[in-house]
């Protein structure tokens, strides 16, 4: 309720009018910033406080210092959780980049020009749709090694002679988790590097043609460099998330993490000793730790990707 | 020698289609298996897969019915989604539009640390939020898988991007000189202007809701609170239901049958979503 005093000069007066109205822009924000300073900001600083005490969830906390930290740097089982997960998230950003990029080289050829791309592109989208938690039921009952269809269609078609226990050995329980992702995810992968490529401007392709240059020398030469921060953005956003696996090989493995401990995710391990071990300080730490794992690697990932080519 | 540079040429674009149909099939598979599963007998299942349809869909419904709540299930995840999706609509259209249409004190400082916790991975807060809400004594309760979804920063932030593209500031002259209230503005102008990107938005918060599995699993317990992707998850704690695989297959489904529908009408608003976070302007 600012009231005009007398002595101001009409000039300031006048001028006072938009700020008036920005005062509206604080009201219009204020409940987004009351319910984000509660549920997001507080929770990540109070996570960071806890992995500075020995904390059991409930109960007292005692303030340990680093303590947390040292164990988590020096922990084999997490160091384990940790390649576990690379290894699935490789797998997977491979299949699934891969994917993306070759259904984008396929759609924009210049020569065989296919219909049906929306459909296609639903269609590829599909299974991005579905929870996890449905997901992984789904492939753990398919893939099952005595009753899964998957064992069934393959003796029915004689490429295997034995059901193949797909679950039940690391190697392949890992590969069928990056596979799974793969699947989940190409989809909408592709429909980001199509948006990347239908976002380039038609004059350059027009120039190339026009200058001679083939299909292939236009893709290799115009459309991936100009897809190149398009790329980045899904590999970096994929590696966030592929770090943070933690669904589908809880739910794949019944949440023991089984066979061997070989789809113990780094997550997973975080969120055993959090609500299962009830060792709240160390799982802070450990998300933390982390963090600065994947701020590193994303880190790499930029500076490797961005490099400019000689 | 050009006709036979034209059969290749076909052949080559077969080849390609064939490609894509069997990638498409690929994606389409498990689901049909699920649909017909959940029509035939946990024997049928065990003992041999098929494309068609069995004949036991009510028997494995009763199954259900006799084991697990799956209505309640059903209308739990509704309301939750429902619920967080109103909010998440109306809350990051109204912020979108304060910070993208007045400067005020701090408005950059709470776009700037809006975009920081963007890139914060959700495990961060993970502990902490469960730690906060269990001292508050909100677990077993709805609020804490609601009300977070009034500050939303990727909704904000693209609906930020999605305004100032399409409204130009000079609408906001004529009604403020007739006198409007900035709210009545909002409510009048902005949100009918607004409303095509926030059903982009709408509709990926939405099935997000639904599907959203991790904070559930943690903040409730009470079976009878459970929404669906916790139920299909308890489901190997139920002994009657896992030996009876088609009734378990008819849980998956009726989880997984809405989002599909909703899909089917939608895929246009969800795929220029997905775009419109990819190229940047």
């Amino acid at each position: 309720m600012a009231h005009k005093t007398a002595a101001e000069p009409k000039a300031l007066a006048k001028r006072r009018a938009p700020n008036d109205y920005n005062r509206y822009g604080l009201l219009f924000c204020i409940p987004f910033i009351a319910v984000f300073l509660v549920f997001s900001v507080y929770p990540v600083f109070r996570t960071l406080q806890m992995s500075f005490m020995q904390y059991k969830g409930f109960g007292k906390e005692t303030f340990i210092a680093l303590d947390n930290y040292v164990r988590a740097v020096q922990d084999p089982l997490f160091r384990d959780a940790f390649v576990n997960t690379l290894k699935m998230w490789g797998l997977n950003i491979v299949l699934q980049l891969g994917l993306a990029l070759l259904l984008t080289i396929i759609f924009n050829d210049m020569k065989y020009k296919l219909k049906g791309l929306s459909l296609f592109r639903a269609m590829f989208y599909l299974p991005n749709l579905i929870a996890c938690t449905s997901v992984a039921f789904l492939f753990k009952t398919l893939l099952d090694w005595k009753y899964g269809s998957f064992n069934q269609i393959l003796l029915k078609l004689h490429l295997v002679a034995a059901p193949v226990d797909w679950l039940n050995q690391a190697g392949t329980a890992q590969a069928w988790v990056g596979i799974i992702g793969a699947w989940m995810w190409f989809g909408n992968s592709f429909i980001m590097l199509m948006a990347g490529v239908q976002g380039i401007n038609h004059d350059y392709f027009e120039a190339a043609t026009i200058d001679g240059a083939g299909r292939w020398t236009i893709f290799a030469r115009i459309t991936m460099p100009l897809l190149r921060p398009i790329m980045l953005y899904v590999a970096i956003t994929s590696l966030i998330g592929g770090l943070q696996l933690f669904d589908v090989p809880y739910l794949m493995s019944g949440t023991k993490g089984a066979p061997g401990r070989s789809l113990f995710t780094a997550v997973f391990y975080l969120f055993d000793m959090a609500f299962v071990k009830n060792q709240m300080g160390y799982a802070a730490a450990l998300a933390f730790v982390l963090f600065f794992v994947i701020a590193i690697f994303s880190g790499i990932a930029f500076k490797l990707m961005n490099k400019k080519e000689d | 020698m050009t006709q036979k540079a034209k059969l290749q040429s076909n052949l080559v674009q077969g080849l390609l289609y064939l490609f894509l149909i069997a990638l498409a099939v690929t994606c389409f598979i498990p689901f049909w298996l699920m649909l017909i599963n959940a029509t035939r007998t946990g024997n049928e299942i065990m003992t041999g897969f098929s494309l068609l349809p069995g004949s036991s869909f009510f028997d494995n419904m009763s199954i259900v019915q006799a084991n697990l709540d799956l209505p309640r299930g059903f209308m739990n995840s509704l309301f939750i989604a429902v619920c967080s999706t109103a909010l998440v609509s109306y809350f990051s259209a109204m912020t979108a539009y304060g910070l993208a249409f007045y400067k005020f004190k701090g408005s950059q400082a709470v776009f700037t640390i809006m975009l920081v916790f963007m890139m914060v991975p959700s495990q961060l807060s993970m502990l902490g939020f469960y730690n906060l809400v269990n001292k508050l004594h909100l677990l077993n309760s709805y609020i804490p898988l609601i009300i977070p979804s009034i500050a939303s920063p990727a909704t904000v932030f693209f609906l930020r991007q999605y305004i100032l593209s399409v409204m130009p500031r000079s609408i906001l002259e004529a009604p403020r000189i007739d006198g409007a209230n900035e709210i009545l503005i909002f409510h009048k102008i902005v949100l009918p202007i607004m409303a095509p990107g926030i059903a982009t938005m709408a509709i990926g918060a939405f099935i997000g809701s639904w599907n959203s599995y991790l904070m559930p699993l943690l903040l409730i317990n009470k079976p009878s609170k459970f929404p669906l992707p916790v139920m299909v998850a308890s489901l190997s704690a139920v002994r009657d239901i896992t030996t009876n695989l088609g009734a378990t297959y008819v849980v998956v489904a009726v989880s997984v049958v809405p989002v599909m529908i909703a899909f089917c009408f939608f895929s246009k608003y969800i795929i220029s979503g997905i775009s419109a976070g990819s190229v940047k302007e």
